[in-house]
Formats: C-alpha cells, structure tokens, sequence
C-alpha cells in the first residue's frame, strides 16, 4: 500500500512515456489515469491507517549511500506529515490526470503530457515521504525537473523555453542553500536522517558554527531554499512565467503540490525551527511580505491564469507565515484546503480558456457566464473558499493563520496579521474583478470566438465538480482534525512544537475581533469590487489613469525581471563574454601563444643569418675576432 | 600470486596490444581492411572488458591494501621493478578505461573512414596504455604509461581531427609534456633519496618538509596540467574541438581522471604536509575553475567546446574534494570522477551523433531538433541533467558529497563550489535549449534521422550507468570505502607526526 501509493505513478509515467507511441494515445492517457487512481487508492487508505488510525510506518528500501559517518537510506516515512500530503497529492492528481484527458484531447503528443505528469507525481511523493535530507532533496530537484518539461511542453514556443530555464535556474537558486543547509545538518548531527535530526535538536540548541547558532543558519539555509520552490519575496519571478505551461500542469504543480513543498519542508523540519528563533521571525516577514506584494500584483495583471498564478504565491505567503508564528498546523491545514480550491480555480480557468478558444486575457472575455454555467459556478465556489467566506474550506485555515499571527504577541506576528489582513482585501478584491470581467458585461471578444463559447466535456466537469466538493466540505472536516481539539492524536508527534510557546492554546484564546475583521474585511473587498467592476466599469481606468506611476509599478511586477536582469543576468553575460575572449584567448593563451611565436621568430631571424655565402660568415668571423681581441686588450 | 589466479592486470594492460598486432598484419583491399580493423578491435576490446569484470567481481572491499599484485624484477640494481596491482582508488578506473573503450570504437564505427587500421591501432594502443597507468605500482613504470598516452591521443587528434588539429594537437602535447618534464625530476629526486621506486616502499618512507614541497610542486605541475587546473586549462577546449568524437570521450572520460588520480596516489600519501600547506591555494583555484569555466561555457557557441570548459567545472569540484582531506570529500572526488567519465562521454556522444548528420558543431546550426529526433532528445536530456547533477543521476553523489566535506573545511569554499550548481544548470539547459528546442528553422534539420542501432547500443550502457550511479550509488562507493578511509587515517596521522615534531 504504502509502496503502492508512491510507486504507481512511476509507473504510468514509464508506460505512457516509453510505450506511448506503441500502444497509441488513448492507452498511453488511460494506463496513467489508472495507475494515478490505484494510487490515490493506496494513498487514501494510507492517509487513513496513518492519520486517523495514528500508525505510522516507515518503509526501508535500500541504502543510497554510505561514506563515513554519512549514511541515509532510500525509505519511504509515512507519518501524519507525509500521509495529509501523499492522500491530498495523489487525491488531485487523479482528478488532473482525468481532466487533462479532455483538456489534452486535441494535442499532437498526449503521452509525452501524461508521462511528465505522472513522473511530477512520483517526484513529489518521494519528497514528501522522504526520510532523510537527501532523498526530500531527490523528489525536490525531481518536481524541479518535471516542472521544467512540463512549462516546456510547448517547447516550439520562445516564451515557453525562457519560462521553463528561468524557473529551473532560479530554483537552483534555491537548491544551492538547500545543499548548504544540509551540509550544515551534517556537520552538526552528524547524520541526514529525520529520526537522528530530531532526536539530537534539543541537546544541539546552542550548538554554534564560526560563531553564529547553528540551528538558526540550517533554518536560515533550508528557509532560502523553500523561497526558491515555494516562490516567495526574492525568488518567486519564475513562477508567473511558469503558466506558460498547459492550465492542468498550473493546476497541479504551480498550485496544488509543488510550490507547497517549501512550507512543507518548514513543518517537516519543525524541531529544528522552533529552536531558531530568528530565522521564524525572517520567516514570518517574508511570508508576510510575499502575501501583500503578490496580493498587490494580482489586482493589475489581465491574464486569466497571472492573476491566480499571483494569488498563489501569496496564500504561499499566508502559510509561511503561520508556520513562522510557530503554527505549522494552522500551515499545514491551509496548504491542504488551498490545494483543492486553487486546483479549483485554475481548472475552471482552464475550462473558460478551452471555451473562448485559448483566449487568457480577461480584457477579452466577459458575458459567457449564461454559456458555461457549470465552470461559472465552481469558479464562484473557488473564489468564495480563497476570499475566506464562512462555510467555504478556505475560511477555516485562514482565519487560524490570522488569529495565530495575533496570539503570537510578537512584532513579527503583528507585521504579519497587517499584511495578512490587507492581503485578504486584496484577494477577495482581484477574485471578484476576474469574476466579473472573466463572466460578466459585455462580451469583448469577436463574434466568431463567441459563437463557439461552449462548456468542457464531462470528462474536465467531473474533476471540477469532486474538487468543489473539496473546496466546500475539507475545511469543516478535517479542521478538528488539523487545529481543532483532536490534533495532538491526529499529528501524532510528527509537527514538533516548542512546549514553551504554547501557540495551539493561544490560538483559542484569540481576541474576537479578528475574525470578525477577516469576514468584514473579505466581504467588503468583494463589493468594492463589484461596485467598481460591475456598476462603474469606466472607474477602475480613470484610477489607473490617476496614479499612473503606481499603476505601471504594480502592472510590471515591482520591476523585479528588469532589476534581475540588470544586476545578475546581464553582468553575468558580460562577465562570461569578457572571460572567454580576454581571459581564456588572450591571457592564458596569450602566453603559451606568444612564448611559442616568439621561438618562432627568433628561429626565423636565425636562420636568416644563415645565408649560405662564404663572404657573410667570413665577415662575420672577422668582426667577431676584432670583437674577441679588444675585449682581450681591454681586459688586460 | 593473486585473488584471479592468474596475471589480471598485465593481460588486461598488454592484450590489447595483440590485438592491435593482428590489425598490423591484415591485408588486402581497404574496405575489407577498414572492416577487418574495426571487428578486430572491437572484440578485442570487448574481450578486454569482460575480463576486467573479474576485477569487479573478486575485488575485495574490505581491504585497503594493493590486490591483484604482480611484481617481477626489472631493473634490480637501481631498484625500479615491474610491480602492478590496484586498489580501491584505481579499480574502478581501470574498468571505466575497458568499458568506455569499445563504446569509442563503436562510436567511430561510420564516423572514421580514411586510415581505419592506423586509427583502430591508436586506440587499442591508447588503451594499453590507459590501463597500465592505473595500475602501475612502481613509479618508473607509471611515468612510461602516464607518457605513452599523449602518443596515440596526439596522433588520435592530429591526424583524425578538425580543420584546426595540428594546432590543437601540439598544444595538447607540449602542455602536458611540460608538466610531465617536472615529474621526471620529482621522481628522479624521490629515488635518490629512497632507493626505489616503487610505490608501496615508497609511502612508509619518511620524507623531509622541503622536498615535500619540491616534490608536491613538480608533481603539481604535472597533474594541474592534466585536470586541467584553471589556469592551465585552455588546452582542453581545443584538443576537443579538434579531437574526433571517440578522442573526446576517451580524453573527457580517462585522461582527465589522470591528473586526479595523481594527487591522490602521490601527492597525498607522499607529501602530507606539503599538501595539507598548499591545500587553501587549490581551494582559491579549484573555486575560480568552477566559477570562470562554468561562465566560460555559457557564452561559448560551439558545443564541444562548451562542454569542454564544463569538463574543466567538474574538474574543479574534483580537486576541491581531494585536498579537503576528509572521507566525504575524497570519495565525493572519486564519484565525481567516475559520473563525469561517464556522463561528459555520453554527451561528447550526443553531440557526435548530430556532428555525423549535419557536420556542424556550431549550436546555432541547431535548433527544434527535439521534434523529428525524440529519442535522440531525450538521451540528450538525461545526460544533460546527469551534467547538472539532478538527484537520481550520477552527476548527484559526487557534487553532493564534495560539498557536504567542503563545508566541514570551511563554509565559503562549499559555497563557492555550490555556485556551480546554478551556473551549470544555467549553461547546459542553455545549450539544450538552443540544440533541441524551438522551431525548426533551418529547412535541412527536418531529413534528420532519429537514432540508429548502433547509437542505441552505444549509449545503452551509458544510460544505465547513469541511472545506476545515481540511484544506487553504494555499489560503487563500496570500492572506494577501505581504501579512502586509510588514505585519510593516514593523512591525519602524517600531520600528527609533524605536529608532534614540531613540538618537541
């Protein structure tokens, strides 16, 4: 089972990829749709012997490596930590995969699609069922790869290759502290896997490297990492430009599961973060931070699939903040709800690009709502979960987030409920205006388009309508579960939390007023919303046209591409360009050239005195012996 | 006399030698020449292979002592002996020389079509060459081998290469013989003082502080050379360039590892204390090699010679992992050595498969060859993040471990080290970008053809290779283990000796 629910993938990814072109399309898509759902199967059941049954397992395969004291395994860890992820992991991905069906349909090599997508899966269940550094570290640069094909997959298109180099390069980025960070772990405990790590994290608190905690470097270390994958403050360019990819790939990759995994790393490597102070509070403003600045953002961009690309990036924000504060439960619980109702979201836009005839800019849409009546719907479902509306997933797990930041009494926790709060403003208001630019008005786009505005096939509806379901019904569910009375039995141990902090009880005791402001908050950004975009469409432009400064600050993305571009990529270019041609050409091989052109030289003005004409050598003799002599009678 | 029985090592270092004399002999019109060359050497060399299994097979790892030894007197009187045996160091290398040997000969099989016999002669003679270097135990005997090399790899260039080969292939040969030269002396200077010269002897014998250094710097100029060490590198770029595709494998895949092994057969366990004081100024060069290179390579528009310069990268992470004198580090240099044979061969391979098609190494000759060549792409994707070190591949283990022994030495080096990972990401998704992405624009791409049976079965065994280091790297690492950690042990304890010294 527990093998199962991670091998399966693997599996189709191999048959649809290898045997694709043998066994034709229909096979190939079908043979990964049923090896995704035998998963989902084995996850499921994994997710309820381990969570809700509390019997973790840990599977050992066989050992990676073994060099000195360095020594970690192939396993596969199910505890509560990694069952939530595998069962919400292979849960969509099933529902992807049976979507891209219909999605794909009409694509020249579906396989090639399918077999990158299962291989993401399997990527992404090796990281989260890891149980040392090393292997986390396989899945990550594996989901890294995988993303990488996966915007590519268009690969004729130039925006497509610059999207999928700048999101693996800058997730290198990432990697390379990761890497550090782990070095680090191994110097100070000696080992990279879970069980040592967490063991040793309390006896190893004042441990210190040339001066400085060590544990608050490895967090500081494993926190630049996440920032690479999970697309925060610094280093999330790449992830706009990921949407390059085809929408089910943004569903699952750019939304659900992968950018998820550096908060997951955050909760998973809890022991060592709560004993790192400082690096929870870099946590926090950089959460924070990322939540406003996306938020910011998002109400500008005109691309369907940029604005809840943005959207993604901030609730990313929302969960590392929380488990700044210290409530890796409260993260963890909103990184399983935002998972359903941002799948959501982004296969319903993909629904509404399918019908307008892969159109993406909003400016362009409007008035199909009454033509594709189911997509409208879950896209209303999914904006009320992520504004936070009462009843909807997404209520539950922000709100923990919100009221947490406000019972850590800290500054850091302050910062972050502001942005928090102003965030949500934000989001409820750039949902509405997508709604209602995306369904409502007049229709903008041509006639022609119009006329074939129609709703997706049965195939993409159903996994639209079992992830409403989620977006609905996993935040009253499973929030006892998460962050309710029941979370000590359901965790199980696996989120460590500081006894002295006390962070669970406080967030019961939250002042009452927070969510209360969140709701008033949320309800009034949708209405500003509607007021501007639905009664007074001339409005938003005259504002923009008001501040036009701030209007192209926010449309271009804080200048964030231009500045990369100017302090690292161009240097970068130059510096190489100047080191090939002056460096390499002219320096270093400047000298060998130049010794040997100079041994040359000499050699061909020595042979010139070889003239071959006794008369030249007997002057030659001459004035050497006229020389020989005076020297002689000098020296005398 | 040994584990197999019978004299391994001198079988697998002189039969192919017979083999070339069979190719000597044969006669008749040039095509059945030319086809009688390349048979005779590929199942020579593929007997060779087999053979070197039994290395595989009865190698004990356990031990770190000398197997397979064979000695036989040679020069009694001035103490030089025939003496062969290898270690957990060189074993593996030796297999790496007998596996990637046919797939060269292979890989050569339409590519070369004028002086077949002569070219099918270089290689096995190379061959010999290349496997009695690792596992010469007496100095003198491994100084002819280190010698004999240049021979055929110079005439391997020089005569089979580009528009540029002579150039090329006298760089190549003065650069290395230039460095050799000081090795000469270094080996002269060792047996005066000890009497002999094989090696063995020679690492119990105590050896004075200042011809430590000596000797560490002549051996140095030596070994930097055939790394190549920055700044001594640039005559790697143009011998690839001008080397046909299989001299790039070999030179990529076995020479390089030469310099490598030097350091650690002899720089390391002769001159401890030498090594351990000029250990800082290979870190600074070691970390310029990786940064300069990687960034050389990024705006280079050939693609030998872009992975040419990312050859001279991974050398650097090589030579960071030696001198950080710990097991990690060390065994992270031999992986990294062992991962970048393979994996550079393989995508010096890739790029003579679209070399045979198109006869152009330019990359913006290139462009959307993924399209009609998919098979082809996705070979060239593999090895191209086996190059990048992905996890699962076998470039990973090896930067991994250097790294993590890296940073027990001192955190900046392990940070310079790790910037190229983002660099080497940054060039080879750029060059694969530019080869096998896109739209085809140039008309003639679209008649390529996708992978002939002969390149599958040439790459084949590189692709499992690549996957089996990566996945199940104990295998291998199982070699290096005994040996490494003694090597260490012994390290520490040279220092202490010193140390104590010093102190009195």
């Amino acid at each position: 089972m527990f093998v199962g629910a991670v091998f399966f993938p693997l599996l189709g990814a191999c048959v649809s990829g290898f045997l694709g072109r043998w066994i034709g399309d229909k096979a190939a898509m079908w043979s990964t749709v049923i090896c995704m759902a035998l998963a989902a199967i084995c996850g499921t059941l994994a997710f309820f012997q381990v969570a809700l049954g509390g019997a973790p397992a840990t599977v050992e395969i066989v050992t990676w490596m073994d060099v000195g004291e360095l020594e970690f395994s192939w396993a596969l860890r199910f505890d509560t930590l990694a069952a939530v992820m595998v069962g919400m992991i292979t849960l969509i991905s099933t529902l992807i995969h049976l979507y891209s069906v219909g999605y794909m349909a009409h694509d020249e090599t579906p396989p090639r699609f399918f077999a990158y997508l299962s291989l993401f899966t399997f990527m992404m269940l090796m990281l989260v069922t890891a149980d040392n550094l090393v292997q986390l570290f396989f899945g990550w640069e594996g989901v890294g790869l995988a993303s990488y094909l996966l915007i590519n997959y268009w690969y004729e298109k130039e925006s497509a290759n610059d999207a999928a180099m700048k999101a693996f390069i800058v997730n290198r980025v990432g990697d390379l502290f990761f890497m550090l960070g782990m070095a680090l772990t191994f110097l100070t405990f000696g080992s990279l896997e879970f069980d040592a790590i967490f063991a040793g994290a309390e006896a190893q608190r004042n441990a210190t490297f040339l001066g400085l905690p060590s544990l608050e470097l490895i967090g500081l270390l494993l926190f630049l990492g996440a920032m690479g994958k999970s697309a925060q403050l610094g280093l999330h360019t790449w992830l706009p430009d990921a949407m390059e990819g085809p929408t089910p790939v943004s569903a699952l990759i750019h939304a659900a599961t992968m950018v998820t995994a550096g908060v997951f790393l955050m909760c998973r490597m809890s022991p060592i973060m709560e004993y790192a102070p400082f690096a929870l509070a870099v946590v926090t403003v950089v959460g924070a931070s990322t939540a406003l600045f996306a938020a910011t953002i998002g109400c500008v961009q005109n691309d369907i699939k940029r604005i809840i690309a943005y959207s993604t990036c901030s609730q990313l924000g929302y969960m590392f903040f929380a488990a700044g504060v210290g409530l890796y439960q409260a993260a963890m619980f909103h990184l399983f709800t935002h998972a359903f109702f941002k799948a959501l979201l982004f296969l319903g836009a993909g629904s509404v690009i399918h019908a307008m005839s892969d159109e993406q800019d909003i400016r362009r849409m409007g008035g199909i709502w009454k033509k594709i009546p189911v997509t409208y719907a879950v896209m209303w479902i999914g904006s009320l979960a992520l504004a936070g509306i009462p009843v909807f997933a997404g209520y539950y797990s922000k709100d923990a987030i919100l009221e947490g930041a406000v019972a850590a009494a800290s500054a850091t926790g302050t910062y972050a409920f502001v942005c928090g709060i102003v965030a949500a403003f934000l989001t409820a208001f750039y949902s509405w205006r997508l709604l209602i630019l995306t369904f409502h008005g007049a229709p903008r786009a041509d006639a022609e388009t119009m006329d074939h505005v129609h709703e997706s096939p049965a195939v993409m509806l159903i996994p639209l309508l079992l992830l409403s379901v989620g977006a609905v019904a996993t935040g009253f569910t499973f929030a006892p579960y998460f962050i309710g009375d029941l979370q000590a039995q359901f965790w199980n141990g696996a989120i460590f939390n500081d006894p002295a902090k006390h962070m669970l009880e406080a967030l019961h005791h939250a002042p009452h007023w927070v969510p209360t402001v969140a709701k008033v908050t949320a309800v009034s950004g949708i209405a500003l919303a509607i007021l501007l975009y639905g009664f007074l469409p001339q409005v938003p432009g005259r504002i923009a046209a008001a501040v036009p400064g701030l209007y192209r600050f926010l449309l271009n993305k804080w200048y964030f591409d231009e500045l990369y571009d100017r302090i690292f990529v161009q240097p970068a270019r130059r510096l190489a360009v100047g080191f090939w041609k002056v460096g390499d050409a002219r320096i270093i091989d400047g000298m060998p050239n130049g010794v040997a052109a100079l041994a040359a030289g000499t050699a061909r003005g020595v042979v010139r005195i070889q003239t071959g004409r006794v008369a030249n050598y007997a002057f030659a003799m001459i004035i050497g012996l006229v020389l020989f002599v005076t020297l002689f009678l000098l020296g005398r | 006399m040994n584990a197999a029985g019978f004299p391994i090592l001198s079988l697998l270092t002189f039969l192919p030698l017979v083999g070339a004399a069979i190719i000597l002999f044969v006669r008749g019109e040039d095509a059945t020449v030319a086809s009688n060359a390349r048979w005779t050497a590929l199942w020579t060399s593929l007997i060779v292979f087999v053979l070197s299994l039994v290395l595989w097979v009865q190698f004990d790892k356990t031990s770190a002592d000398y197997q397979f030894v064979e000695q036989v007197s040679w020069l009694p009187e001035f103490g030089i002996a025939y003496i062969m045996g290898v270690d957990g160091i060189s074993v593996l290398f030796v297999l790496l020389s007998t596996a990637l040997t046919p797939l060269c000969i292979l890989a050569s099989w339409e590519a070369v079509q004028n002086r077949v016999r002569e070219y099918m002669i270089a290689f096995l003679v190379l061959e010999t060459m290349m496997v009695g270097m690792f596992c010469a135990l007496d100095l003198m005997l491994f100084y002819i081998f280190f010698e004999g090399v240049l021979i055929p790899m110079f005439l391997i260039i020089g005569i089979w290469g580009g528009a540029r080969r002579v150039y090329a292939a006298y760089k190549f040969f003065l650069y290395t013989l230039l460095g050799s030269v000081l090795m000469l002396l270094a080996i002269i200077a060792l047996w005066y003082q000890a009497g002999t010269t094989s090696i063995p002897e020679l690492s119990e014998f105590d050896i004075g502080f200042t011809l430590q250094v000596w000797l560490f710097l002549a051996f140095f100029a030596s070994f930097a050379v055939k790394v190549p060490m920055w700044p001594v590198h640039t005559w790697l770029p143009d011998a690839h360039v001008e080397a046909p595709t299989a001299g790039s494998v070999i030179l990529a895949g076995v020479l390089l590892k030469m310099g490598a092994y030097g350091f650690l057969r002899f720089s390391l366990p002769l001159a401890p204390d030498a090594s351990q004081m000029f250990a800082p100024a290979i870190y600074v060069l070691s970390i310029v090699a990786v940064v300069y290179t990687s960034l050389v390579a990024l705006a280079q528009e050939d693609m030998k010679k872009l992975i040419a310069y990312s050859s001279v990268a991974h050398m650097g992470i090589v030579t960071l992992g030696i001198f950080t004198f710990n097991q990690q580090g060390i065994e992270g240099a031999l992986f990294t050595m062992l991962s970048h044979g393979v994996v550079s061969g393989a995508l010096f391979l890739c790029v003579g498969v679209l070399y045979d098609r198109v006869h152009s190494r330019e990359i913006a000759r290139y462009g959307g060859v993924a399209k009609i060549m998919p098979a082809y792409a996705l070979v060239f994707m593999l090895f191209t993040m086996g190059s990048v070190a992905l996890p699962g591949t076998a470039g990973f283990p090896g930067e991994f471990l250097v790294i993590v022994g890296a940073w027990a030495v001192n955190p900046w080096v392990a940070f310079g080290a790790a910037l190229g990972m983002i660099l080497g990401a940054a060039y080879m998704l750029y060059l694969y970008r530019r080869v096998a992405f896109g739209k085809i624009t140039k008309q003639d791409l679209r008649a390529l053809l996708d992978l002939s049976p002969r390149e599958y079965a040439t790459f084949a065994p590189l692709i499992l290779l690549t996957l089996w280091m990566g996945v199940y790297p104990q295998s291998f690492l199982n070699f290096f283990s005994a040996t490494v950690a003694e090597l260490v042990q012994n390290h520490q304890q040279a220092l202490a000796t010193t140390a104590r010294l010093a102190g009195l």
